[in-house]
């Protein structure tokens, strides 16, 4: 059983409609119970840093995450916002993130030919260490929809990189703590391995 | 790189799928949730689908419907029909699709971009402009209501304000090349790409990749959207649902 867990952060649907497709059981729930006996824990999320950091807060779930990923070392995945609030801080917010992984988000400079937000499928280049990236094929490509992208401050916590303008870390690793940018849950047999990388581990 | 997206436009009408000519003569296509698993299987990069009867009728959107469709799909979904309140913006926004395409309720109540923006930001919201070129030739005209009502916004600084009220993408249909093979007509989305910091959808005319590839190389649109050449075997031939190849693509628009 996978556990999602909702803290109003936008829809979750489609991972379970993913996860399903592959075979693994789903729940998204905010359900402290259900959230403390959680084997595998996904945080997705699709709105704004600091709103995603103070739902947190209101439904009391930071200190219970915390547990679950530092010192139970439950394998946890971060989507897209959900990533981002792993590091330590981002430029659309003031508050601080999970900081699980040192590092913040900048925003993306638009420009005629960068549209901002970064949105459409595009590809990445896995480190050769990456578990989320096993046996994907070669020229997989994700789909993103961001206007703030991840840099890590230690590089062997950046797991997958990705060029928009700029590179930054479209995946990030460390321990049993692992985010990505892109949508698994939007990016086809491509976006399945990832989940299954994930939910296998 | 960033791949410019093709994104199969899919128009429901009642619980079927159609196809129109410059916004009018319907032909069956077929089941809008087999439609949508084929388009899956062939890894389309993003699907919108259209009620076009919704607002003309003033029909709430088909959530059984929307729903279906979005348990069989992989890959980015856009809504649009019928939306005309924040309230039914966020049901539909639970039922798994990405994206609420806003065009009739947007130029009655511009709010209603911001209100959905707001709760779910920016990038779900698709403001959606079905544009005529008026007789003298000379401008565009804004239609709504699938092209049944003139309005006399002007195109360019509508698109604009939609982009300040929070809209994450612009889709824009031209009506006069809707369902004719004829080509995009590329001058138009060039001009609106330059006036737009956000992405630029362009509908209306495809017959093939080479049109898209067409297209994206002159205009530099973030998508193209297509409906003909993916639902028919060619002009004025049967029902094929159908996708260029991945090679084939890649050759024509990311080399």
């Amino acid at each position: 059983m996978i556990t999602i867990v909702d803290y109003d952060m936008g829809n979750s649907r489609s991972v379970v409609n993913m996860l399903q497709r592959i075979g693994f059981k789903a729940e998204i729930t905010r359900d402290h119970k259900k959230l403390e006996s959680a084997e595998k824990l996904i945080l997705p999320g699709v709105g704004s840093f600091d709103t995603a950091m103070k739902n947190l807060e209101h439904f009391e779930l930071k200190e219970l995450l915390d547990r679950k990923a530092l010192i139970e070392k439950v394998p946890f995945l971060g989507i897209c916002l959900g990533m981002q609030i792993l590091t330590n801080s981002s430029e659309e917010g003031n508050l601080s993130g999970l900081g699980w992984i040192e590092g913040s988000a900048s925003k993306f400079k638009s420009d005629n030919d960068i549209k901002v937000p970064h949105m459409g499928w595009n590809y990445i280049q896995p480190s050769s260490n990456s578990r989320l990236c096993k046996n994907l094929e070669d020229n997989s490509r994700f789909y993103f929809v961001h206007s703030y992208y991840v840099q890590v401050r230690e590089e062997e916590h950046s797991s997958m990189k990705t060029t928009y303008s700029l590179e930054f870390d479209s995946g990030i690793e460390k321990d049993n703590i692992f985010g990505v940018q892109f949508h698994p849950e939007k990016s086809h047999k491509f976006g399945m391995q990832i989940l299954k990388n994930f939910a296998e581990l | 790189m960033l791949r410019s997206r093709i994104i199969p436009v899919l128009l429901i009408k009642g619980s079927s799928l159609v196809k129109t000519i410059k916004f009018k003569k319907y032909s069956y296509i077929g089941d809008p949730c087999n439609t949508v698993r084929i388009f899956n299987e062939l890894e389309v990069d993003e699907i919108s689908i259209l009620d076009i009867d919704a607002s003309v009728k003033k029909k709430d959107p088909q959530y059984d419907l929307i729903e279906e469709i979005a348990s069989e799909a992989f890959m980015p979904l856009s809504y649009g029909g019928g939306v005309d309140s924040l309230e039914k913006a966020k049901k539909i926004l639970q039922l798994g699709i990405e994206k609420i395409i806003i065009n009739s309720a947007a130029l009655e109540n511009p709010d209603l971009i911001s209100q959905v923006a707001n709760f779910c930001g920016s990038q779900a919201v698709v403001v959606s402009v079905d544009v005529k070129k008026s007789l003298f030739r000379r401008k565009y005209n804004i239609y709504s209501h699938s092209g049944k009502r003139k309005s006399n916004i002007d195109l360019f600084k509508w698109a604009k304000r939609c982009e300040e009220l929070g809209a994450g993408e612009i889709m824009l249909n031209n009506i006069d090349r809707d369902g004719t093979w004829m080509g995009y007509e590329t001058d138009l989305y060039k001009l609106m790409q330059e006036n737009l910091n956000i992405p630029l959808i362009a509908c209306g005319g495809a017959k093939d990749i080479s049109d898209v590839s067409d297209l994206i190389k002159k205009s530099k649109c973030s998508a193209a959207g297509v409906g003909s050449m993916v639902v028919f075997q060619k002009k004025d031939k049967g029902v094929l649902v159908n996708f260029p190849k991945p090679e084939i693509v890649n050759q024509m628009l990311h080399s």
